[in-house]
């Protein structure tokens, strides 16, 4: 028997999941649902298991237990309910679903820009050189860095490096970009332009789960905030609503009130 | 005394064709066995990880002449019968093959945690990600230990004289042995060994100098 999925399903759909570093627990049954479209910013103080979180989700980071669902696709197990880790060309498949911003950037030092984007797009998505170069061009334009597609990581600012990043992760149009604190390495001066670019894609309906220090971007950008305190999710919803005043979490108002008075 | 060294040369020339045949051997199938195995010590399961290790720390830990001995002389008495020539090429591989699993795995170690996470995150597979992005950025600093390596080979690839191998060095001192005349065949055993390794050295350099293009 076979049941065709509700039409309203989560894009994502993380459900009770846990998550123990030895006998800490870094994640404790944590569920989010995130619809196509939306983008998610998760908040929280260091340590509350935000980055935990999103690199479970592509499955950089196994768990305990729960499940994690793409498309109702279970991310990193086999879907007979055992718990029986996919195969590592499966983990691929399904990596190759999402993408991934890092606050260190990670590009690949010896290739180019453009060759940056165009590996995962040749090597996973089977395209030719040609096409691969022809969309490698059409993102590096989208981020601002069209004249910079020979360019070597080493030659780009961080800015620049980290524009590079996302265009590497979007091209290889992945269901889900994941954001991890991606302006955190960053100069002051250089954060905008990079969320100029997660702004624009954005309102292109990229379907994001963000986690970030940039609470007035948090603010602006997103459709959902969900506020992490000691590895489970201790407040959730629309910015207006968790970052104003009325609301009843006391961690939340103190975290925030800690986070204004560093910042002002 | 040129004559009788001219009249030696073919001889020599064989001797030296030997040398280089081991160390060609000894070089190839080092390299193989030791990223085999350098990978299984960084990426493998634990009980593999562990016995790399222990198969590394041993080889290292031995002198190479006594494993040469051992592998012509001792392991007959477990009924493996090398030929001389065979039995030096194993035990020179085995010396070998334990550097070039230390070489590895300092060069792939020396890749942040960062590349494979991103490697993996646009859906590569193992293979690919290291095909594609940790072994072309790990090759830089693979390459100068390992030519080092490769001259110790050539340099040590001597050591078979001592099982009757007609090498280069075992060639020199049969010549030696009819004419008397060590001096001059020493010098020109050193000069033939300096000529090779010097030229591995300049291509290595050249090499190095095409991939400093990788910064980090």
């Amino acid at each position: 028997m076979s049941i065709a999925p509700p039409a309203n399903l989560a894009l994502l759909d993380i459900s009770d999941v846990s998550k123990s570093f030895g006998s800490v627990e870094v994640l404790r049954s944590v569920s989010l649902q995130v619809t196509r479209g939306e983008v998610v910013t998760v908040i929280g103080p260091s340590g509350s298991g935000k980055t935990t979180l999103l690199r479970c989700v592509n499955f950089l980071e196994s768990y305990d237990s729960g499940s994690i669902r793409i498309d109702g696709k279970e991310v990193g197990f086999r879907d007979t309910g055992t718990r029986q880790r996919r195969s590592e060309r499966d983990l691929a498949k399904m990596r190759a679903e999402t993408g991934m911003v890092f606050q260190s950037f990670n590009l690949f030092p010896h290739l180019t820009a453009a060759g940056n984007i165009m590996l995962g797009l040749r090597k996973v998505r089977g395209k030719s050189s040609t096409e691969a170069r022809a969309i490698a061009e059409h993102w590096l334009g989208r981020v601002g860095l069209a004249h910079k597609a020979d360019s070597l990581p080493a030659e780009l600012s961080g800015g620049q490096q980290q524009r590079v990043g996302i265009a590497r992760a979007v091209a290889m149009e992945p269901k889900i970009l994941l954001l991890d604190e991606i302006t955190s390495a960053l100069d002051p001066e250089l954060v905008g332009e990079v969320l100029e670019v997660v702004r624009s894609l954005a309102e292109d309906g990229m379907t994001m789960v963000m986690v970030t220090h940039e609470m007035a971007f948090a603010r602006d950008a997103s459709s959902r905030i969900v506020f992490m305190a000691d590895g489970g999710v201790s407040a959730a919803g629309p910015p207006a609503e968790i970052l104003g005043t009325e609301i009843d979490n006391e961690r939340l108002r103190s975290f925030l009130a800690r986070f204004r008075a560093s910042h002002f | 005394m040129l004559g009788q060294i001219a009249y030696a040369l073919p001889f020599l020339a064989q001797g030296f064709a030997v040398t280089l045949w081991v160390s060609l051997l000894v070089v190839v199938l080092s390299l193989v066995a030791g990223v085999m195995m350098g990978v299984g010590l960084v990426y493998g399961p634990a009980p593999l990880r562990w016995a790399v290790r222990i198969f590394s720390d041993t080889i290292r830990g031995i002198p190479i002449l006594v494993l040469i001995f051992f592998v012509y002389y001792g392991l007959p008495a477990v009924g493996i019968h090398l030929e001389s020539f065979w039995a030096a090429v194993l035990a020179l591989t085995l010396f070998k093959t334990a550097q070039v699993i230390e070489y590895l795995r300092g060069a792939v170690g020396s890749i942040p945690k960062g590349q494979s996470e991103a490697a993996m995150a646009i859906g590569l597979t193992f293979r690919q990600r290291l095909a594609y992005v940790i072994f072309p950025q790990a090759f830089r600093r693979f390459l100068p230990p390992w030519i080092n390596g490769v001259t110790d080979a050539v340099k040590g690839s001597a050591l078979v004289s001592l099982l009757g191998i007609t090498d280069l060095m075992h060639a020199i001192n049969q010549v030696i042995g009819r004419t008397y005349e060590a001096m001059p065949l020493y010098i020109l055993g050193a000069v033939i060994y300096f000529v090779v390794n010097y030229a591995l050295s300049l291509a290595s350099r050249r090499l190095e100098r095409r991939f400093s293009f990788i910064r980090e």
